[in-house]
This record gives structure tokens, C-alpha cells and sequence, in this order.
């Protein structure tokens, strides 16, 4: 099983969410894993209920069988910083090269220099050894950018190749790109069962197949019951209105004759259930096309009172079930 | 919603407006923004502006449905525009490098913009840099706005990472290129090789061989030469930044904030608001797209949950013994062809007499199902017969509408969440649509829908069930 799993999705679909519930399911049972966010949103915070992350690894949450999820909120300006001190034993030069420009300059403006720094701090954790011999993370897990931007952000190489073709630079991005490249990695995709996302996961899979880079599974979050399809709306729209009417007065709801309460309720309640079995074709349709990406499919049901940390650890539950982990 | 005390937006009186020269559409990425800039454009054109939309990444199919599919950074007349109040509608998207290199063409000599062109640091800073896009986007505007041939600009902003991308970038941008860095960096190859270092304190020589050392020698080199290329053009970079940052300001400007009824989404959308305050642009309101409504809203979840409970213990009691107390069920197939008027008098008046005491009438009301339904219709989707095929449609229904009121009170209070932060700030809400939307008939549902919310809030809600 990779080690690295990048999730990634087009914005409005939950990766944020996936990604904390596919860290929470991979640490289950005494695991470690970390949980990087890259675009400094703090959504991971948001998640877990706790104040805004600072650049430092901390546990933010025990998975059941007494497991651990980390957190860490790379900003690029302190892993430049990091790096520097690291490689090169920089720690005040940093200050004076903020100073100048120069931080703002390789974290915001210089093409690619930012994502290297974003994806070597993840690679570092996911090859970083304790004192033991063994990896101080089982997992690392990123929330990563959106579908649109996935594979520019991950092929850090060919971004830089064009750029540093020799230097410390282009050394890093090469190490990266081995770690990226190798199935170690796993790209995942998460999507609704709407068009726009399922359009977005199959041109971004293709991008990163194209590029060589390790794909991992669909994750179909948000899925909603299908309770009735066209055929029983419309059939029941055909002949059974008074039937309904009665069988929702008999239930309390009013009288059943013309006018009465149960009688208006008919007809609003069946628009609902053609709008409800359009949205069960449609889905049905773009099931179909996320099974013929041939990669493991795996849903995650809608949480109708929205994600809050208990719902987490069910959509996690839910994944660990369905992922062979 | 009627419970919110917001003031409503109005998106025709603002399209109506001649003053309205430019709407700024921003929000967070996969809350209808693309959709909603066109669906603005396609409305304002058939109500006689000559609008155009610029946009930045559209679906592909809506591309496709508006003409706009091929990139070629040159605004198109959209076709199948109602033009009959005069108006049209043109559209765009956006080409961000090629946007870059046109702006390079225009503003130095030929000999020097191929030299830029050519450059490999400029080459990945014009395709990739993080906020070239959103650079882009505010400089395609300017020059829309300079050509004065369309009375209406409507712009779709790139799904930034967060709202400072978008307003940041022209002063970013501005700053870098012509900022202290990219001054100490040139100053080598400014003046002829190190030489020129030392008019530069040891300090920044240290520093700019650090740089080099970290950055490797050869991109160095291209900075150098990029920055060296481009210096005639920092100045016009700056004063075009700042010029697009006070078109963003000024009056006929109207920044649109659109967001959909999720907590991340206001979240965004309350930052953006606050963030437009900030920089003292001028905020018009906020879109909600994707609203969830009822015709049935008079009902709550809770009761229709209830309801269904009711009868699906009335359904499992039947299925227990299904015809031994109800005998007149026994042949559904046979009721039928006789009685095709389903609005019958007859047998709601059973019905009248079982709602009196729910618990009793069952039966009684079951017989008069029995009686009241062709069962033709049925017959595909139970075989068991009308009376409990009825219940069980009904179990769903009930429990779909359910589901749909809890949508509305989380989508509820998410919104309330929202103006009670910024009461201040108008709101249209548009009605959810089961699909996607890819063509000009959608778009013109969604410009309709965002119409019409005004009567849809104003409308008083039926009273309640019980």
C-alpha cells in the first residue's frame, strides 16, 4: 500500500473532508499518519474543531485502536526557510533574504519554486526515519489543489526542468519526482455525482496517467439515497394521486378530499420526487462513466447535518470499510 | 428566506442600469461563478445591453453551447441571443500567456519582446506563475473596458485558492517586477557583469550570491536577463496594475459574490465580503446559487417522518397478514377499467369517514383506495396491488420531502449564519436545477430563477399542517 496519498478534487466536492476521513481510516488500529494541507486555507482546523494551525506537526486527533492523525499547515515561506537551514545551515541569512524580497520572490512569483517546496516538505515527512530506523509516519496524507491544477502542482520537474536545469533546485525537484513517480504515491480523486466533477476526474486522471503519475481511487463523496425512479413518480402521478392522498391522510396529515390538506401536499411532494428521480438518472448516468476510469470506486454518503467532527469519524469508518487498507 | 432579514439583491435593476459598466463575479472554486457571469450575460443581452463575458475556464460544454471553445483571447458574438431589445452578447476566454505576450508585443520594440518571448524564466512565469491568471483576467478587463465597444463587462474571476489571489495580483505583480529584488538581481547584468556589484553594500553582494547558490547559476542568469529585458516595461506594469485597480473601484464597477448555501463556501464568501470592504470596492451583492426550495415546506421533516413511520408500520402489519381483515383487496386487477375517474367523489367521502380516527379508518380507508385506482398504472412498479403500492409511494414521498426539508434547514441556517454577519449586504438566491446547465435555454432558466427570487421570498408561506 502507498504511503504518500494525495487527494485531490475539484473545489466544492469535499477533498478537504476526504482527505481528513482517509487519514483518520489509515491510522486506525496504532497507525500514524500525517495530514498536510498546502494552499493555507485552514480547512484542516476548521475540520477538526481546533484553532488555526501553525507550521509544526501536532496531533490533532486519536483514530480508534489507539491510532494518531497529525497535522501540519505547510506555508511555503517556512519550508523555504526550513530548507535553507537544513541544506544549507542559513537560519538568520533567511531574515535578511526576506528582507529583500527574495522569500516573496521563490514562494509566490518564481513558477514552480513554490510547489517543490509544498511537495518536498510532504516527501520529507513521508521518507523522514526516527531514531528507531523506522518511519515516523505509517501515512502522510495531502489535501492538495483542485483537479485543474493537480498535475502542474505534482510534476514538479517538468515545471523546474525548463527553469534551473542544473543547481540545488532542479536536485530537489528530482528527488521529489522519484518519490511522486514511485508506488509510493497515490493520487485520489474526489467527486459528486454531477457533471462538472465527474467531467474533471476523467480529464484529470488522463492528465496524470499521461504524465506518469500514480493514480490511486475515485472517492464519490456526498451520495445520496436513490428512492424512486421515473417510472414509480410517473406511474404514481398517472392514477395514484388520490390514492397517495388517502394513504397521507390515514398517516395524519389532513383531510384527503379536494382541498383538503393531504390533497394539496399531493402534488408538491410528487414535483419533488420528479426532481428527485431526474438527479437518480443523472447519477446513475455518471456512475457509469467514473466505473469506466477503471480504478476502485469507493462512496461516501451525504452527512445531511453537515461534517462536523463526529461525522468524520463515520465518513472514515465508511472508507475504511469499503478501502482495502 | 423570509426568516433572514437581508435586503434583496436585485440582478435586473442592476443590469437595467447604464451606470453599470462592469460586474465582477468572485466566490470559491464549484459554486456556479462561470455559470452565473453567463447566465448575467445571456439575461442583460436579451434586455438590450451589449454585453460581453469574460470567462476563465468554463465547462467545457457550455463553452462548446456559447461559441467560445476555441482559445483564441478574442471576444465572440454568441449566437441564439434574443436580439430583439436590441442587445447582444459577446464572450471570451481567457488565454492567460497569450494575454501576457500580447501585453509584452504592445508595450516594448520588437527586438526586445522577442528577446522576453524567448526567455525561458518568462516562458513558465507567464503559463504558471500563481497569479498570472488572476493578473490576466484584470488586464484582459482593462483593455475590454478601453475599447468602449461593449456597455456591459461581465468578468468570471479564477478559482483562486482564496479571495487575496485575486485582488492581490496586479500589486504583486507590480511590486515584484519592479521591486528591490529584481533590482539587486539585474543589477550584474545591468551594468556589465560583477563589476557593477560594487555599488552594492557587501550585505545584498552576500545575499545575491546566496540566491544564486539556492537558486542555481543558470536561472539566475535568466532572471537576470528577463528582468533586464522587461525593465522598460516595469514602469507600465505598475501604472496598468494600479490603473485596473481603480476601474475595479470605481462606480459603474459591481462586485457580484457568489457562493452556494455550504458552510465552506460562506465562509469564503463572508472573507470575500469583508475583504471587498477592505480595499473599498464596491460590493452589489451576494449570489446564492443552488437554493433548495418546497412547494410543500408547510410540513415539517419531523412530521413527515412521523407519517411515514405510521404507515410503514401500517405496511408491515399488512404484510403480515395481508388479506384476512381486508378482504375486498383480494383482486386489485379487477376494479379498474370501471373507474377511470380518479378525482371520484365517492370514495374521498370513505376517506372522511376514516380520517376522523386515523387509527380505525385504516382499513376502511385502504378499501376505499382499493376502489378509487386504476391499477393499470400501478401494475409495473407493484404487483401486490394499488392500496399498499399507494402506501409505500407515499412512505417515499414522504421521506424524500424529508430529506429535501432538512437540506432547506441546513441551507437555512448556513445562510442566516451569513447575514447576520453582513446584514448589510443584499442577497438573490437562485433555486436549485436538477442538472447541470451547458446551454443558452439553461442559462436563461438560471437568469429567470435569478429573477424571480424576489417574488419567490416575498410569497407568504401556507400555514402549517396540524
Amino acid at each position: 500500500m502507498s504511503r504518500l496519498h494525495v487527494v485531490s478534487g475539484k473545489g466544492g466536492t469535499g477533498k478537504t473532508t476526504v482527505a481528513a476521513a482517509l487519514a483518520l481510516a489509515l491510522a486506525t488500529d496504532g497507525r500514524r499518519t500525517l495530514l498536510v494541507e498546502v494552499e493555507g486555507r485552514q480547512g484542516i482546523a476548521q475540520l477538526f474543531e481546533t484553532g488555526a494551525l501553525p507550521y509544526e506537526e501536532r496531533k490533532i486527533a486519536s483514530a480508534p485502536g489507539g491510532g494518531e492523525v497529525h497535522a501540519l499547515a505547510i506555508d511555503p515561506e517556512f519550508a523555504l526557510l526550513d530548507y535553507l537551514h537544513m541544506f544549507y545551515k542559513m537560519g538568520s541569512a533567511g531574515r535578511a533574504l526576506k528582507k529583500l524580497g527574495a522569500i516573496d520572490f521563490a514562494t509566490t512569483i518564481a513558477p514552480g519554486l513554490r510547489d517543490v517546496l509544498l511537495t518536498g516538505k510532504a516527501c520529507e515527512a513521508v521518507r523522514r526515519k526516527g531514531k528507531d530506523g523506522r518511519f515516523v509516519y505509517d501515512f502522510v496524507v495531502m489535501d492538495a489543489p483542485p483537479t485543474g491544477r493537480i498535475t502542474r502542482f505534482l510534476n514538479v520537474n517538468h515545471e523546474v526542468a525548463g527553469l534551473a536545469r542544473t543547481g540545488p533546485i532542479h536536485n530537489q525537484a528530482q528527488a521529489v519526482m522519484r518519490v511522486l513517480k514511485s508506488p509510493e504515491t497515490a493520487v485520489h480523486m474526489v467527486t459528486l455525482l454531477e457533471e462538472m466533477p465527474v467531467q474533471e476526474t476523467a480529464d484529470g486522471i488522463g492528465e496524470l496517467r499521461a504524465d506518469g503519475l500514480p493514480t490511486g481511487a475515485v472517492i464519490v463523496n456526498m451520495v445520496r439515497p436513490a428512492i424512486l425512479d421515473h417510472a414509480a413518480v410517473e406511474a404514481a402521478a398517472q392514477g395514484q394521486r388520490a390514492a397517495v392522498a388517502k394513504a397521507l391522510s390515514q398517516a395524519g396529515l389532513g383531510g384527503a378530499r379536494r382541498g383538503g390538506l393531504a390533497e394539496r401536499l399531493v402534488d408538491p411532494l410528487l414535483e419533488q420526487a420528479r426532481e428527485h428521480a431526474e438527479r437518480v438518472a443523472l447519477e446513475r448516468a455518471q456512475r457509469a462513466e467514473l466505473t469506466g476510469l477503471g480504478l476502485p470506486l469507493y462512496e461516501l454518503e451525504l452527512l445531511t447535518d453537515g461534517v462536523d467532527l463526529a461525522g468524520l469519524y463515520r465518513l472514515a469508518a465508511d472508507l475504511r470499510k469499503q478501502w482495502p487498507m | 428566506m423570509s426568516m433572514d432579514m437581508a435586503p434583496r439583491l436585485d440582478t435586473d435593476a442592476l443590469l437595467a442600469d447604464p451606470e453599470t459598466r462592469i460586474v465582477v463575479c468572485c466566490g470559491s472554486g464549484g459554486v456556479g461563478k462561470t455559470t452565473t457571469a453567463a447566465a448575467l450575460g445571456v439575461r442583460a443581452a436579451e434586455r438590450g445591453r451589449k454585453a460581453v463575458v469574460l470567462t476563465i475556464d468554463p465547462a467545457r460544454r457550455l463553452a462548446q453551447s456559447m461559441g467560445i471553445d476555441a482559445l483564441d483571447n478574442v471576444p465572440r458574438r454568441v449566437e441564439g441571443i434574443d436580439g430583439s431589445a436590441g442587445g447582444e452578447l459577446h464572450a471570451m476566454m481567457l488565454d492567460m500567456k497569450r494575454t501576457f505576450d500580447e501585453f509584452v508585443e504592445a508595450h516594448a520594440d520588437p527586438e526586445r519582446a522577442r528577446a522576453i518571448l524567448a526567455n525561458p524564466f518568462y516562458q513558465s512565469l507567464s503559463a504558471g506563475f500563481a497569479g498570472t491568471q488572476e493578473y490576466m483576467a484584470m488586464e484582459k478587463l482593462g483593455q475590454l473596458r478601453a475599447r468602449d465597444e461593449w456597455d456591459l463587462i461581465i468578468v468570471d474571476t479564477p478559482p483562486s485558492r482564496s479571495a487575496l489571489d485575486f485582488l492581490d495580483a496586479p500589486k504583486r505583480l507590480g511590486s515584484f517586477l519592479d521591486g528591490k529584488f529584481i533590482k539587486v538581481l539585474m543589477a550584474p547584468a545591468k551594468v556589465g557583469g560583477r563589476a557593477g556589484m560594487k555599488f552594492l553594500n557587501v550585505g545584498v553582494s552576500m545575499m545575491t550570491g546566496t540566491v544564486s547558490k539556492v537558486l542555481g547559476g543558470q536561472l539566475m542568469r535568466d532572471v537576470q536577463t528577463f528582468a533586464a529585458a522587461m525593465d522598460t516595461m516595469f514602469g507600465g506594469f505598475r501604472t496598468r496594475a494600479e490603473a485596473t485597480y481603480r476601474l475595479l473601484q470605481a462606480p459603474g464597477t459591481a462586485f457580484l459574490v457568489v457562493a452556494a448555501p455550504e458552510r465552506d463556501a460562506l465562509r469564503e464568501a463572508a472573507y470575500f465580503v469583508e475583504r471587498l470592504a477592505a480595499d473599498r470596492m464596491p460590493l452589489a451583492g451576494l449570489v446564492l446559487n443552488r437554493v433548495h426550495g418546497s412547494g410543500a415546506a408547510q410540513l415539517s421533516a419531523e412530521r413527515a417522518l412521523a407519517a411515514a413511520e405510521t404507515l410503514s408500520l401500517g405496511l408491515a402489519e399488512a404484510s403480515v397478514a395481508p388479506t384476512a381483515d381486508d378482504p375486498e383487496n383480494d383482486d386489485p386487477e379487477n376494479d379498474g377499467p370501471g373507474n377511470d375517474d380518479p378525482e371520484s367523489d365517492g370514495p374521498e367521502n370513505l376517506v372522511e369517514g376514516g380520517i376522523v380516527d386515523p387509527g380505525s379508518g385504516n382499513a376502511q380507508g385502504q378499501n376505499a383506495s382499493a376502489a378509487d385506482d386504476p391499477p393499470a398504472a400501478d401494475a409495473p412498479s407493484d404487483p401486490d396491488g394499488s392500496p399498499t403500492s399507494a402506501e409505500r409511494l407515499a412512505v417515499d414521498l414522504l421521506r424524500l420531502h424529508a430529506e429535501r426539508m432538512q437540506v432547506l434547514a441546513r441551507e437555512q441556517r448556513t445562510h442566516h449564519r451569513f447575514t447576520t454577519l453582513h446584514p448589510e449586504v443584499p442577497v438573490a438566491e437562485v433555486a436549485a436545477l436538477p442538472g447541470d446547465v451547458h446551454d443558452l435555454s439553461g442559462l436563461r432558466a438560471i437568469g429567470e430563477r435569478l429573477a424571480e427570487q424576489t417574488e419567490q421570498q416575498q410569497a407568504t408561506p401556507t400555514p402549517a399542517v396540524g
